[in-house]
């Protein structure tokens, strides 16, 4: 199965990577590797609601943000103070996720294109105050200490060295099983409605596509991505700040997409795990927010179909 | 009941102060062609839009099969067997035909997101007997070898068929065309009226917006006439054209 592809190329990568580093003595790298994977998600599932449906998000680090705070209090105030099972706060922290965007997308789905944006915009910028307000979300310093949560198969969401390697693993599968389940949406009933509707609204309502639903859906799938990958970075860093909820960090994830051609999530995670991997590793210095800003307007301006979709358009010219 | 399959009762539609449908009603029997003619502006496409769903009616009422369809939305009548096509054409540009039809098949499929998410294991029957009965639609219409092309490079005249399968996909009980022979060339226009013809054949109920005289008479059974939002006339085609307020209203209009 040809659309199965990207796939089966991103687990090869994820193996060879691993194998590559450590046969050079670079293990230290895959620290920020790890950390790509998560941001990834949030792209993967970003691009199914903005390639595929066609409904922008200028929020989803908003949506990041709530997946990482949820886990974080659940794992160390809220854990001070209550006994459960550790492992639970990270449903918890996805299902927090879902609600809100179930809840903030049954009116804000309403709109369409550039009203669309600026209400995710200033959802971001809400959940970015509520954060830095909020004496329970640590206000401007975060939340740290976040401890490590033991999952099964003697396998530890952690930042911890010595479990460095299974962390890359438990990451970068996690993005693997991501793209996986967008391949297969897209290959589906609803990828085809969803596409419909990008198309033209009135067209798909008239198919018997009930629009209002399957937007909400996506946009609903869409955060759970954003979520995961919150939830599971904080449980690798030991924390979050508030930083993560920021405006630029949204642009960020809506500029990869764009580079990986809007439509296409192995273009997305290719792109997402090199830019995000150099920004982490310090490449762009203080230039970082800039760098994925100027992608953003370079990618609108010149390759309206990702950094892919340049290859063959320079070879069609000549 | 008088057997009908479509009944409009009543309908009564305002634009701001225009009063665009002035108290419309008619039925349209299980397997006939019934064109709605009338000059520019009469209110043809508004009727249309109230009937798939895409505005609710002031007033009036609406049954489908023996069901009440007034103010639904529009998924919910095309969920009851009604599809129709768009005046200016309106398919799914960056899809290819064949998924294009496909979409048209939506209603008659049932996976969702968590079987989509899960993958081909969960779909796989019911996507192979969706794209089949796609493909079968496109031969049906002469346009099976253009099932992989880029819906939105094909010409004009083709984009017509292709939204003609689209809605045929669904195996509507009630055929809604909004001016299928809008911006065709004559030999398209034939083309078109024998595609209608043969679907009509196959049993279908059809109802038909247009402006193409030689289309109307050549494939209704039926005619209802609308000038300024009321109905002037209904008749068969014959008697249509031997109207005398018809020939002053709408052919009077449509030279000048």
């Amino acid at each position: 199965m040809k659309r199965y592809a990207p796939v089966l190329l991103l687990a090869a990568v994820v193996v060879a990577v691993q194998l590559l580093l450590g046969a050079v003595k670079s293990e230290f790298l895959l620290t920020q590797l790890t950390m790509s994977a998560y941001y990834t998600l949030v792209a993967l599932g970003l691009c199914l609601l903005m390639g595929y449906a066609g409904q922008v998000s200028l929020g989803h680090a908003g949506f990041f943000a709530i997946g990482g705070y949820t886990t974080a209090v659940l794992s160390t105030a809220a854990a001070a103070a209550f006994s459960f099972a550790p492992w639970l706060s990270l449903p918890a922290a996805v299902a927090a996720t879902a609600v809100v965007a179930f809840v903030i997308g049954v009116p804000v789905l309403r709109l369409r294109g550039h009203y669309l944006a600026m209400a995710t915009l200033a959802f971001g910028f809400i959940v970015s105050r509520v954060i830095l307000g909020t004496a329970l979300f640590g206000q401007a310093d975060g939340i740290s200490d976040v401890p490590g949560i033991r999952l099964f198969a003697g396998l530890v969401l952690t930042g911890k060295r010595n479990l460095r390697v299974q962390n890359y693993y438990i990451a970068w599968t996690l993005v693997t099983v991501g793209l996986l389940f967008a391949v297969n949406l897209i290959g589906s009933r609803v990828g085809r409605a969803l596409r419909a509707i990008h198309g033209n609204e009135e067209a798909a309502a008239a198919m018997g596509i009930d629009v209002g639903r399957y937007k909400l859906a996506v946009f609903v799938l869409s955060a759970v991505y954003a979520g995961v990958g919150g939830a599971c970075l904080v449980h690798f860093n030991a924390g979050i700040g508030p930083g993560e909820a920021g405006v630029m960090k949204s642009v960020r994830y809506v500029a990869l997409v764009a580079a990986g051609g809007m439509g296409s999530p192995g273009g997305t995670v290719a792109v997402s795990a090199v830019l995000t991997f150099l920004s982490l590793r310090g490449a762009f210095g203080l230039y970082d927010d800039a760098v994925f800003g100027a992608l953003l307007v370079g990618i609108m301006l010149f390759a309206p179909d990702g950094l892919f979709g340049l290859v063959p358009a320079l070879r069609g010219r000549r | 009941m008088s057997g009908a399959l479509l009944e409009v009762q009543g309908l009564h539609h305002w634009f701001g102060g225009l009063h665009v449908i002035n108290d419309v009603s008619f039925a349209c029997r299980p397997g006939i062609v019934k064109g709605i003619i009338g000059p520019n502006g009469a209110g043809k496409t508004t009727l249309f839009n109230i009937v798939a769903g895409a505005f609710a009616p002031f007033s009036g009422w609406i049954t489908f099969d023996g069901r009440g369809l007034t103010g639904l939305p529009p998924h919910q009548v095309a969920a009851c067997g009604i599809s129709r096509t768009f005046q200016a054409t309106r398919l799914f540009p960056r899809m290819t035909v064949l998924e294009n039809v496909m979409v048209g098949m939506h209603a008659r499929a049932r996976h969702g997101f968590l079987a989509g998410l899960a993958g081909p294991l969960f779909t796989r029957r019911e996507e192979a007997r969706v794209r089949e009965a796609c493909r079968n639609v496109l031969d049906l219409l002469g346009i099976g070898d253009l099932a992989g092309r880029g819906a939105g490079d094909l010409p004009f005249g083709r984009q017509r068929v292709v939204e003609l399968a689209r809605a045929l996909a669904a195996q509507p009980k009630l055929l809604l065309l909004d001016e299928p022979a809008c911006g065709l060339n004559p030999r398209e226009t034939e083309e078109m009226s024998a595609l209608i013809s043969s679907i009509r054949a196959r049993g279908a109920t059809v109802l038909v917006v247009e402006h193409d005289m030689s289309l109307v008479m050549g494939i209704c059974d039926e005619v209802l006439v609308l000038s300024s939002g009321r109905m002037i006339a209904e008749g068969t085609p014959r008697e249509i054209q031997g109207n005398a307020e018809v020939v002053s209203v709408y052919l009077g209009a449509d030279d000048a």
